[in-house]
């Protein structure tokens, strides 16, 4: 008889949607009728508007993906698959259609637009098994670099890949490897992997953590190898336990296996891996921020220089990338520069890692190569607006990034030409908005938030942000003066000048850009008194239409400050200067009586 | 309750070690779910570190809490994704609830904390919150406030 190997996902987006309880449903079924399947956990594939998602593989069968299931019907789906008549309707990734099979997967074009260097295995492998990603070439580049290779060769190799930093600002990884490793030669070096993933809608980094540890941990091997460095650290954030639980776990199993420790494969190279848990402090994604939180101090920004290459961690040498640049390291030392070299453009080579989110249909992980437009992400694998709420802006590189509005959706992906738009690359976080988002709402958004995380060294960015936070919240209320729109600017200039790290220096990008395509919306929040949006609780109002209200009642027991009056059956009425905009009214009267202005 | 001889234990753990303050309150925090004026002036005595240091990293880092927990504890996500899909309205929703005024984070009667956080990573099924363990997530102001009764049941 043959086995059926069953994976579900289990990263923390598919426990979100319930993987837990079909992964015991489907536990259970197997145990009580005895059947001989495995059941494997494995993390995210990126399609998380579809989980929780469960796979089946066995010979003489297409390997097929499964979105949406719930426990219930998981018995009906094992069942149905062990007997060779899968449920074709409900397949969303199909692979290796055999002859007496044909099932095409709603989601293998989405696939098939894509380009996987740093997600070759998430949703693949169990991501807590050491052999599995041995079988998939694992440890394969860091036996290369060691017994074919020496460290000058891998730094040219890492140089001529022409791989960028994946953190956000795009600083070349060969180069800064070279000024690493002809740093105090001789001396101890130390390696960092930045996995303090803190943009709000940024979520590339802990589904590599979760779904592929071992990748990232080759890749800082490799990387300590050519700069010289016996010793590392990887810094990730304590929001994400299930990232640290497998990193864990990958680094036990590298240690046992000898790939971590003394002599690492019979070499010379020793390193030893350590990690180090975040407390909550967006700025530590900065590097000198960074090290001084390992070193267990407050996580504020240095003066560069010295640059961590001459002088960092504990005083010594030390090379930091981000965990997306290390998860690609193996794969160019693999496949070598060349290869790496045809994707991408002019200037950005390889693939990029987006996480969409907001007003899209397909949330979730997608990695592209360099070079295709915006428009193609966003339509073509993010399916496009999940309502009919026609496009707005997409928010790219989170807090330090900024809006590009529809006009612009033909940019390619590709350092310069975001920059360009006057947003950035950033770490990849991809948020889409639609009509009914407020643009003024979602540069104060992020201003809160840098404001929240000025580490408070820089007296413009400490004190700037707040002026500019004060500004767009009065301007939200129906508040503002004409004149605010200069203050913002001169405020943002100022920022920008004078901070120290990026954090401060990139805060007014969401104000900036959204004033840039959208400054029209700012005249009529000040002007008008108007939130075209309807998300601007001031400036909105609610009233009953009488010709609808048939006098339910629903509203007024609904209103927190009893503002709403009527008698049953009969038309109702909000008394306009008591109600505090809740909304509440809106979304319990079901014969569209009420509407917001 | 005597903290004292759980925290000796830490201390000798990470004394001979370098840049362990961090870690160090990490542990003593998970003892009592926050970190009491007490513990960490025997923390700085111990170890020999200024209590001014002490209480610097504790107030520069969201995780470290001076005040005690209350017994569940709600975690409404303020990610980008939640935020333009109205987290607003579910913190509005849970807030009025819990009868909590102005900047109070904690029921009176200690049963909620209540707490904004940054990005929970669920961003496909926004808004979300999370009660203690337990990630909730496509809220309505009406679905939240109806989860956040059920725990009094």
């Amino acid at each position: 008889m043959k086995q059926c190997i069953i994976k579900i996902g289990m990263a923390s987006c598919g426990r979100a949607a319930g993987a837990e309880e079909i992964y015991k449903s489907a536990e259970d079924h197997i145990n009580k009728h005895n059947l001989d399947c495995r059941l494997m956990k494995t993390a995210c594939i990126g399609m998380c508007f579809a989980e929780p998602l469960i796979e089946f593989i066995m010979s003489d069968m297409p390997d097929i993906t499964y979105g949406r299931v719930t426990s219930e019907e998981i018995s009906g789906l094992i069942d149905s698959y062990l007997a060779g008549k899968p449920q074709e309707e409900k397949v969303i990734i199909s692979r290796e259609s055999t002859s007496n099979f044909d099932i095409q997967g709603q989601e293998n074009d989405s696939l098939k637009k894509q380009t996987r260097i740093v997600l070759r295995n998430c949703g693949i492998i169990d991501p807590e098994s050491i052999e599995d990603y041995i079988n998939r070439q694992g440890y394969m580049a860091l036996q290369k670099a060691l017994k074919e290779m020496d460290p000058e060769k891998v730094v040219q190799e890492i140089l001529a890949s022409r791989l960028r930093g994946r953190g956000g600002a795009g600083f070349p990884t060969g180069l800064k490897w070279e000024i690493a490793a002809n740093s105090r030669i001789g001396e101890k070096k130390y390696i960092v992997c930045n996995a303090d993933e803190g943009d709000p809608g940024a979520f590339m980094d802990r589904s590599v953590l979760e779904g592929d540890p071992h990748s990232v941990i080759e890749g800082m091997l490799i990387g300590a190898f050519a700069i010289g460095a016996d010793e590392g650290y990887i810094y990730v954030r304590a929001e994400y336990p299930l990232a640290i639980k497998h990193l864990k776990k990958a680094i036990n199993d590298a240690y046992e296996r000898n790939l971590l420790g003394k002599n690492i494969l019979n070499s010379s190279f020793s390193f030893d891996l350590h990690i180090k848990e975040g407390a909550g402090a967006f700025v530590c994604g900065e590097e000198t921020a960074l090290i001084a939180s390992i070193e267990g101090k407050r996580g504020m920004p240095n003066i560069r220089p010295p640059y961590p290459a001459e002088s960092g961690l504990f005083g010594q040498p030390t090379n930091i990338n981000n965990v997306e640049t290390f998860a690609n390291i193996a794969w160019i030392i693999l496949n070598g520069s060349e290869a790496f070299n045809k994707l991408g453009t002019e200037r950005s080579k390889g693939t990029k890692v987006f996480a969409l989110a907001g007003k899209i249909k397909k949330s979730g992980l997608i990695e592209v190569p360099m070079g295709v437009p915006l428009r193609h992400v966003i339509y073509d694998i993010g399916g496009g607006m999940k309502e009919n709420s026609p496009f707005k802006a997409v928010q790219l590189g989170g807090p330090s990034g900024g809006c590009i509005p529809a006009s612009k959706l033909d940019t390619i992906v590709d350092y310069d030409s975001i920059n360009q738009t006057g947003a950035i690359m950033g770490s990849g976080g991809m948020v889409v908005m639609d009509e009914k988002t407020c643009v003024v709402d979602v540069a104060k958004f992020f201003l809160t938030f840098t404001q929240n995380e000025s580490c408070g060294k820089c007296t413009f960015c400490r004190i700037g942000t707040r002026r500019m936070l004060e500004i767009l919240t009065r301007i939200t209320e129906g508040k503002g003066k004409i004149e605010d729109i200069k203050k913002l600017e001169d405020l943002a200039e100022m920022i920008n000048k004078g901070s120290l790290c990026g954090l401060g220096q990139t805060a007014p990008n969401p104000v900036l850009t959204t004033l840039k395509y959208f400054r029209e919306e700012y005249e009529e929040h000040i002007i008008d008194k108007k939130c075209r949006a309807g998300v601007c609780n001031a400036l909105i109002n609610y009233s009953v239409l009488a010709d609808k209200c048939v006098g339910c009642t629903a509203c007024a027991r609904v209103c927190p400050v009893q503002c709403i009056s009527g008698e049953v059956k009969k038309p109702h009425f909000i008394h306009q200067n008591q109600c505090i905009r809740c909304g509440a009214c809106f979304n319990a009267c079901k014969f569209e009586a009420i509407v917001k202005k | 309750m005597n903290t004292k001889p759980e925290i000796d234990k830490l201390i000798e753990k990470y004394k001979a070690k370098k840049g362990v303050l961090i870690p160090l309150l990490q542990d003593v925090q998970s003892i009592e779910g926050y970190l009491s004026r007490e513990n960490m002036k025997y923390i700085a005595e111990k170890m020999g570190i200024r209590e001014a240091e002490i209480f610097g990293v504790a107030t520069f880092y969201s995780m470290f809490r001076l005040k005690p927990l209350g017994k569940h504890i709600i975690r409404v996500c303020k990610g980008t994704a939640c935020h333009v899909s109205g987290a607003n309205n579910i913190s509005t929703a849970i807030r009025n609830v819990l009868d909590l005024k102005d900047d109070e984070d904690q029921t009176a009667d200690g049963f909620f904390t209540f707490i904004e956080v940054a990005c929970l990573g669920c961003c496909s099924l926004a808004p979300v919150i999370m009660i203690d363990d337990k990630t909730y997530g496509k809220l309505t102001s009406e679905k939240v406030s109806q989860i956040v009764k059920s725990y009094y049941k």
